[in-house]
């Protein structure tokens, strides 16, 4: 069990090669409750290949993962999710031709606790259950201000309100980590201002640990209390906010050398 | 007043389907003796009934999970070989004489059901290697295990090719097992019905619950699924197994309603109606994703065949196309092209019609394209 | 041992006949990432075409093989107009779900419509023998010459798709649309042409391959396709869907499978071999023999 010096991320020389092509090496990152690290680099640094090791989408080929002090590499993405991970994804991939409510509905479903038996014969326990799914749900919406939507086919949101209902829905599967990224591309600069507001509102609501990869500097200095960055799949720099900001290495990184 | 909305459906939808069932008793009744009835519409009825169950099971694959799968066919004939052969063997024990009594219809429930656990068996051992394919990998995989299902049967020396119509399995069939006659088709066809209805029940309980969404939600994006913490690899075998215990179910019936069985009739593409095409062509006909769509598409293509082959103006027709009916599968490629191309959601996209909310749902859908109407009118004259 | 080289032979014969047509299907595969499932219908519209053009080469005094250009016409025609008529259309609006359902669509509507039409179905017709009898002797075997043929016309044909592929512009559109769709458009590639042009030559190849069977199966029936096509398909996802030489490996692998299994075993276990083939390779690797696994970007 973990007590307050265990990291809820932790990873020991995580890395994965493809074929011949080393994508990451060597990444060792921490992260505690209630914290949240920022995760940069140029495009093509490896890091939503890290993302993907995290939640199990790929098997390292070095190194572990640990989530609470439990070892979780080589297990199956929803393996990844009942230990706590949740995510977001680069490129939105919402349940298109199901309405707000339910893509968060469908993120309750390793927790919902009737069968097939329930189901069949309705009885007031699977009743009670969706009611209570549906409050919940409703809950998490109210949070990025979308629950009068909750009826509208999720493509059907604009795209600023999409990337919102993907961070609800990964809010619905009762993280410990929350692995955010790139949730503010593709926002005008109001849009973005809000989901800052929304990811505070998140901290101070869950107290969970959070995990940003994110290209807009004004979000990634505002928000993050620690920033690891990478390039080529190795980390060049570790430390707050203002050291990054002034780092030879990182500057160089990001201008191309 | 009952205020719960839900409760106020399942009132509404089962004294529907009462008034439906008093009527139609009310009718049997008074025709039952009737040529018309007892030799058209009974047999009809039965037919209809265990298409609309293979049509909606295969939509729980096909249109909520997503998967193209083409060996449903197999699965009804595992269902139906198993309920024949069961019913034969009760029969042959001893626990039952005639097609009548306590002891018949105990047979006759016991095989339904047995048909359909064990097509879910089979639905499981299809469903596990499938785990690993997706799209056109698994069409072809179920598309040979289809195949292979009904090779096996055929093989099988107690069932075999020529059927259970000739051999020592069949002799006895048609006046024994479960093959009904025309008369025990009228006097059964409750059976059929109260078996469709729960058979609907059942997928309907199943699709508005965390299973339909998980399974929707695979359909969409299984990536997105599995990292919204869905187990996908048991929804989707589950998802198999339990379709495939429907098809058994509809297996069963055909059964009854057919005197011989013949594994020519199961194959993927034959020239019958039994083919894993056809069904597929009623789930994309009605609608992937709605039973209800699947319910009207399968009386649609029942109502369509029958017309094709024994429709009295078919004569009328110029003799080419007469001989294009003679091929009634050429139709149905035909409304399948058609539908994917012009229409691919079908008649009923994901509609589920809802006695309840007929009305509002009537209301919000001509709210809707007022509101179009008026977008497009303000659209046009920014122009 | 005369036994074992008889089926050798078979095998290699049948397999180069699975090599012609599994080419087909991995070339439309690759391009277009669609099994098509008519592709084995295309063998029976060349079959058919064939059994009308063979009889005006006997009256013009022509070797009767010379049909079979007729025949590669019309299988690529109709190649053509499927992909122009059916699959492109769903391809822009539909998803690969329904692309598929289109193509299994047309698969039936070919063999019901072949059977519908008075002059071609429903029952099998004969065809005359295309080469001539006789072959030449080995170890107690006769090697006729069809065989002979079959498999050095199908070698041949593969070796000069290889160079196309490789060497000309257009076979080298075909390679660039099959790794990257969108990167062949920005580069000035005319995909939608290259597709059609693929098309043409995968039903051409099932117009030979028709020839090839009815030279040693003169039977042709509307069905003879799907069975045969079935098969093929099986070679090309073996040896690699997608891969060309793939097809080719794939192709020989079967063919001499359910030669084998025909002699050794059982003719009527020799379809059900070659099903199991494909549920292993399937489950295992399903990338094929010479396949690389492509994951899905996430």
């Amino acid at each position: 069990m973990s007590d307050e010096r265990t990291p809820i991320l932790e990873t020991r020389k995580l890395g994965i090669t493809f074929g011949g092509l080393v994508a990451v090496s060597d990444f060792n990152i921490q992260v505690f409750k209630g914290e949240l690290v920022g995760l940069i680099g140029p495009n093509g640094a490896g890091k939503t290949t890290v993302f993907n090791m995290l939640t199990g989408v790929y098997k390292p080929t070095e190194g572990s993962v640990l989530l609470d002090g439990q070892v979780l590499n080589g297990k199956k993405t929803h393996q990844f999710v009942a230990a706590g991970v949740a995510r977001t994804f680069q490129n939105i991939r919402l349940f298109k031709q199901m309405t707000v409510l339910e893509n968060v509905l469908a993120a309750f479903t390793k927790d919902v606790k009737y069968g097939m038996l329930d189901s069949l014969f309705r009885t007031p326990r699977f009743w009670k259950t969706e009611k209570e799914l549906k409050v919940k749900a409703l809950d998490l919406l109210s949070i990025f201000h979308l629950e009068d939507k909750a009826d509208y086919i999720a493509s059907n949101l604009p795209y600023g309100q999409q990337r919102k209902l993907e961070i609800a829905r990964a809010l619905a599967t009762d993280m410990k980590l929350l692995l955010l990224d790139e949730p503010a591309a593709g926002m005008n600069p109001t849009e973005t201002a809000e989901l800052l507001d929304c990811i505070n509102a998140i901290r101070n609501r869950f107290g969970i640990a959070i995990l940003l990869i994110e290209h807009d500097m004004s979000l990634v200095m505002n928000i993050c209390e620690r920033i690891q960055v990478i390039d080529y799949g190795i980390t060049i720099a570790k430390g707050l906010p203002d050291e990054i900001a002034n780092n030879p290495k990182v500057i160089a990184a990001y201008l191309g050398q | 007043m009952i205020k719960n909305k839900t409760l106020q459906g399942y009132i509404l939808n089962t004294l529907v389907i009462a008034v439906l069932l008093i009527g139609f008793s009310f009718i049997k009744e008074a025709f039952g003796k009737a040529g018309d009835f007892k030799l058209i519409l009974a047999p009809s009825i039965w037919q209809c009934c265990y298409l609309i169950v293979l049509a909606a099971s295969l939509n729980l694959t096909l249109g909520f999970l997503g998967q193209l799968s083409l060996g449903h066919c197999g699965f009804m004939a595992v269902g139906a070989y198993s309920a024949a052969l069961l019913s034969l063997a009760a029969e042959r024990a001893g626990i039952f004489k005639e097609k009548s009594g306590i002891a018949f219809i105990l047979v006759l429930v016991g095989c339904i059901l047995i048909a359909g656990l064990l097509a879910a068996i089979v639905g499981l051992l299809v469903g596990i290697p499938a785990l690993r394919l997706k799209g056109d990998y698994l069409a072809i995989i179920t598309l040979g295990f289809g195949m292979i299902i009904v090779n096996i049967i055929n093989n099988l020396p107690f069932a075999g090719q020529e059927g259970l119509a000739l051999g020592s399995a069949s002799a006895s069939l048609y006046k024994n097992g479960l093959g009904f006659g025309t008369a025990l088709k009228v006097t059964y066809i409750w059976v059929a019905i109260a078996v469709t209805v729960i058979c609907i029940a059942m997928m309907f309980m199943y699709v508005r619950s965390k299973y339909g969404r998980a399974i929707r939600a695979i359909r969409d994006d299984e990536i997105a699924a599995s990292a919204s913490g869905i187990n996908t690899a048991f929804y989707k075998v589950f998802t198999f197994a339990y379709s495939a215990f429907f098809a058994g179910v509809a297996g069963a019936l055909y059964a009854c309603a057919n005197a011989t069985l013949s594994t020519a009739s199961f194959a993927f593409a034959n020239g019958g109606i039994l083919n894993s095409t056809f069904v597929v062509v009623m789930v994309v006909l009605g609608g992937m994703g709605s039973l209800t769509g699947s319910i009207v598409a399968a009386i649609v293509m029942f109502l369509v065949n029958y017309q094709i082959k024994n429709g009295l103006w078919v004569k009328l027709l110029p003799l080419w196309l007469q001989n294009i009916f003679a091929f009634p599968m050429l139709v149905y490629a035909v409304i399948l092209i058609i539908v994917i191309m012009f229409r691919p959601k079908g008649i009923f996209g994901t509609y589920e019609l809802s006695l309840r909310n007929f009305f509002s749902d009537m209301k919000t859908q001509r709210q809707n394209r007022l509101a179009q109407k008026q977008e497009n009118k303000e659209a046009l004259s920014h122009e | 041992m005369s036994t074992f080289l008889q089926t050798l032979f078979v095998g290699l014969r049948l397999g180069s006949i699975y090599a012609l047509v599994a080419l087909g299907y991995t070339m439309v595969y690759g391009i277009i990432r669609l099994i098509n499932f008519a592709h084995g219908d295309f063998i029976m519209v060349g079959g058919y075409t064939m059994i009308f053009t063979v009889p005006v080469m006997i009256a013009l005094g022509l070797p009767l093989w010379v049909s079979v250009f007729l025949a590669i016409l019309v299988c690529a025609l109709v190649g053509m107009a499927t992909e122009l008529v059916a699959y492109r259309p769903v391809r822009k609006k539909g998803t690969s779900m329904t692309a598929l359902i289109t193509a299994i669509a047309v698969s039936l509507l070919l063999e019901n419509l072949a059977q519908a039409i008075p002059q071609i179905g429903p029952n099998p017709k004969v065809a005359n023998k295309i080469f001539a009898a006789g072959g030449i002797r080995i170890a107690n075997v006769t090697l006729d010459w069809t065989t002979i043929l079959t498999i050095c016309i199908s070698v041949i044909v593969m070796v000069i798709l290889y160079q196309f592929t490789q060497k000309t512009k257009i076979g080298r559109a075909m390679r660039c649309v099959s790794e990257d769709k969108p990167a062949s458009i920005l580069m000035g590639i005319n995909v939608n042409r290259t597709i059609v042009t693929t098309f043409a030559i995968g039903s051409s190849l099932a117009a030979i391959a028709a020839l090839m069977y009815i030279a040693q199966y003169p039977k042709v029936y509307t069905t003879m396709g799907s069975i045969l096509g079935l098969k093929a398909f099986v070679a090309a996802v073996l040896g690699g869907i997608g891969i060309i030489p793939g097809a080719m490996l794939g192709g020989f692998v079967i063919g001499l499978v359910e030669s084998f299994t025909t002699s050794y075993v059982s003719s009527s276990m020799a379809d059900a071999f070659v099903f199991l083939i494909l549920i292993i390779v399937l489950i295992i690797k399903p990338a094929g023999i010479l396949g690389k696994n492509m994951g899905e970007k996430v």
